[in-house]
């Protein structure tokens, strides 16, 4: 018996969002009674960062401390239409609808200032502080909360934007077979080195190398937190996660936790991340978002770490060990391809 | 079904509660005390999300019998913080970004603590080993590995300092 090493790679282009009928999103903001902001969204916060993103979008373009905007991601009977957090479309699509609702509601702030301060709106700028003042005269000044309440009890005025972002169905061209189904991608390049045991059939990730390119990250920790996560999902994927893995009868398999193979913290590889920030022309922000890429690359990589390890070029995953044993016998034995 | 008085201490407060015959502790601390914190995962001893401590050692609660908790000190993720001071743990979680979607954290929390109690400078493996009984899906355990040990070093770095 003996342990081969591989090294594998794979590059992906993937779409951000979808296009199959349509894809829009919604948003609304409105300020409320304490001085501040609400975002209203259906998009759900399912550990991936909507929320904070777009908290920190929200506050970008209104003008506020990102501590005065808060995101309520409830549910579809209280939020707007949106179509859900899948598809790698939350930031791109969900941001851009909020950058839509933000401008409006900063632009009923600034004129409800500008009708206090007695100034032409367009006079106007935030500070990002919670203070909103005269261009050029800083002590002609009205907080954000005192703009907002002045809306509410003196002028009569909804402090309040709508937004929506819509990439709408692109049909296919019934004389060219065109379609436009996406209009953003994000881009990865990732290096896997395994160890295959010849014996056993057992593949090893060892470490993986990867670069990602998924515009601006408009929240650097969250991309890494995606990326780092992301991965090894992928590697649970590409090497243990199956329903059926156990030969010659489905019986033999997994039922629960205790026999549903995943990596544990002992079983991770080192990840080493470059993160390539090119400022997307559509995103809110520039920023695209990594999404469901952080898996996907990691499965074709070890695929062919694997083929690199032992000649064994496996083309349904998992990649278990039986399979690769199988592989290795039907070869007649391990054949190492060398360093690529 | 005959019900059972039962006293404990919950994160240092005194409890009297009854007990249905063949209640978990999960289920006793999640319905009849009102502590949400341990969650309900896999109800079979498998993802380490109901974690809590008694007397200091981890166990499953959803595979504890509530009455085997009579007389003793249960500590939950409910009872880490001191009024609005986070436990150093918990600190070290959130600047580690060691949570996504969160529902393994209280165990995470829990299982690290017990380590931590027993051994405050644990090496990478021993802090791999505390935490192999639970499950995470988002993270990849990396940025929780890590926590843990930020978290231990900053407890010498307060012991010392």
């Amino acid at each position: 018996m003996a342990l081969h090493r591989g090294r594998g790679f794979a590059a992906i282009n993937y779409p951000i969002g979808m296009n199959l009928g349509g894809d829009p999103s919604q948003a609304l903001v409105h300020s409320n009674p304490g001085g501040k902001f609400m975002v209203a969204l259906s998009s759900i916060d399912l550990g991936q960062g909507m929320k904070s993103v777009t908290r920190q979008i929200a506050a970008e373009t209104l003008g506020v401390p990102v501590e005065d905007v808060y995101v309520d991601t409830a549910d579809s009977d209280t939020g707007p239409h949106c179509m859900g957090s899948f598809a790698s479309r939350g930031t791109h699509r969900v941001g851009n609808a909020v950058i839509e609702a933000a401008r409006e509601a900063r632009a009923v702030m600034l004129e409800a200032a500008a009708e206090e301060l007695e100034v032409d709106p367009g006079d106007l700028v935030t500070d990002g502080q919670g203070n909103i003042h005269v261009k050029g005269a800083p002590s002609r000044t009205i907080t954000t909360a005192e703009a907002c309440a002045a809306a509410q009890f003196r002028q009569g005025r909804t402090v309040s934007g709508r937004g929506i972002f819509l990439i709408p169905l692109s049909e296919v061209d019934p004389e060219t077979g065109e379609q436009t189904p996406v209009s953003c991608f994000a881009h990865a390049a990732m290096i896997v080195e395994v160890e295959v045991d010849d014996e056993t059939g057992e593949v090893a990730v060892l470490e993986m190398n990867s670069a990602y390119e998924l515009g601006r990250a408009l929240n650097p920790k969250l991309v890494e937190q995606q990326l780092v996560g992301g991965a090894w999902m992928g590697m649970s994927h590409a090497a243990w996660e199956t329903t059926e893995p156990y030969y010659p009868d489905r019986d033999h398999g997994p039922i629960d936790f205790n026999s549903y193979l995943m990596p544990g913290p002992g079983d991770i590889a080192p990840h080493s991340i470059a993160v390539l920030e090119r400022p997307a022309p559509d995103g809110p922000y520039g920023g695209k978002g990594p999404g469901e890429m952080c898996a996907n690359p990691v499965l074709p990589a070890v695929a062919n770490a694997v083929f690199n390890a032992v000649g064994v070029r496996i083309d349904e995953l998992p990649i278990t060990p039986e399979k690769v044993l199988r592989g290795i016998r039907a070869n007649g034995g391990a054949r190492p391809q060398g360093r690529p | 079904m005959a019900r059972k008085p039962l006293q404990f201490q919950l994160n240092g407060r005194h409890q009297a509660v009854f007990t249905d015959d063949g209640q978990n502790l999960l289920d006793l601390l999640r319905r009849g005390v009102g502590d949400l914190t341990p969650k309900y995962g896999c109800g079979q001893g498998t993802c380490g999300t109901c974690t809590v401590l008694i007397d200091g050692e981890p166990h499953l609660s959803c595979l504890t019998l509530a009455e085997t908790v009579d007389g003793r000190q249960i500590t939950t993720t409910a009872g880490l913080a001191e009024g609005a001071e986070l436990h150093p743990l918990q600190t070290a979680f959130m600047d580690n970004f060691a949570a996504q979607c969160g529902y393994c954290t209280p165990g995470m929390l829990l299982a690290a603590k017990a380590l931590l109690d027993r051994n405050p400078s644990p090496t990478r493996e021993e802090v791999v080993e505390a935490i192999s009984g639970n499950i995470c899906r988002c993270t990849g355990y990396e940025p929780i590995i890590n926590a843990i040990l930020d978290a231990a070093g900053r407890r010498n770095q307060r012991r010392y300092g």
